[in-house]
């Protein structure tokens, strides 16, 4: 799951790295720093393993008020 | 009843460091002050709970974020719901925004950097429990030491907040985090959780720069002798 900090909330660390970015020679408008967790999960249905990764970022991984997280999954 | 020395239970979390700075606050100003092991199901009998400042769990993830899972904390939790006094001191704070017994939640300062210094902040509210001693309008000096201390709540939040009258310390001079509204210190619509990124445990001695973490103490000590009498 990648979970990044929601649109208008400021994030002090993507601004310090766009900040070096552009010291660095390139053109960036915006830099934002979320995190990716991997998990590995005992399960082959697709659907089930997205219901539990959805509790694990409702209840944990992601803090709602100023998070949002997307999941992706490999076989 | 002032020569009760009322009980107040101090969380020692894995990487808790103010515990012992809180522990020796609170019996300097009257409370009988014992540690509680984070792994500890239920509470001793206490008129009142501290969260203390720290690093718990190495702040990995969010800080505050994983202490939420300690027995210890559903049984403040517990303790809370019945009316329970507690504190949060800085981490602890952290601890109960992100437990879900404050509102809002404590993000990385705005500044990206380590704060440490004596800061002025402003009482907001002299009717809660952790306030008594002070007025509305005070200005009380208390070190602040954190990196994760920018109060933060979205619009509907923070409205919420300020219809529920939630906020008892802003920051009163210059802002040293970035915080929503300058807000240094929230409480709970009911009044008897309280969370505070200045540390009071470490300002309770003018020889130390400050007394004046003394009076948030010593108002949450009167109300656990409060609530203590009214058990007894």
């Amino acid at each position: 799951m990648l979970v990044r900090p929601k649109p208008g909330i400021l994030d002090p660390q993507g601004q310090a790295v766009e900040s070096s970015l552009r010291q660095l020679g390139f053109a960036v408008a915006e830099a934002r720093i979320g995190r990716v967790v991997d998990v590995r999960l005992d399960t082959d249905d697709p659907d089930d393993a997205r219901a539990q990764i959805e509790q694990m970022c409702e209840q944990l991984l992601a803090n709602p008020l100023i998070e949002s997280y997307e999941i992706e999954l490999a076989p | 009843m002032s020569d009760v020395r009322p009980r107040v239970g101090v969380v020692v979390f894995p990487g808790s460091n103010d515990d012992r700075d809180a522990l020796w606050a609170l019996g300097a100003l009257g409370a009988e002050a014992v540690p509680v092991w984070h792994a500890d199901a239920s509470l001793p009998d206490v008129g009142a709970v501290v969260l203390p400042g720290g690093f718990s769990y190495g702040d990995y993830l969010r800080a505050g974020a994983l202490a939420r899972f300690a027995p210890a904390l559903a049984a403040v939790a517990d303790f809370a719901a019945e009316g329970g006094l507690v504190l949060g001191i800085c981490n602890g704070f952290q601890v109960l925004c992100e437990a879900g017994l404050l509102p809002g939640v404590l993000r990385p300062n705005a500044s990206l950097t380590f704060v440490c210094r004596d800061v002025e902040v402003r009482v907001e509210r002299d009717d809660t429990p952790f306030t008594t001693r002070c007025r509305v309008g005070q200005r009380l000096r208390i070190p602040i030491k954190h990196g994760e201390g920018c109060w933060f709540a979205d619009e509907a939040l923070l409205r919420e907040v300020a219809d529920l009258d939630q906020v008892v310390l802003r920051y009163a001079v210059e802002n040293p985090n970035g915080s929503v509204d300058h807000v240094a210190g929230v409480v709970n619509p009911e009044g008897n959780v309280m969370g505070l990124m200045p540390h009071p445990e470490h300002a309770v001695d003018p020889l130390l720069g400050s007394g004046d973490g003394a009076l948030i103490l010593a108002s949450l000590i009167d109300a656990a002798r409060e609530a203590h009498a009214v058990t007894t």
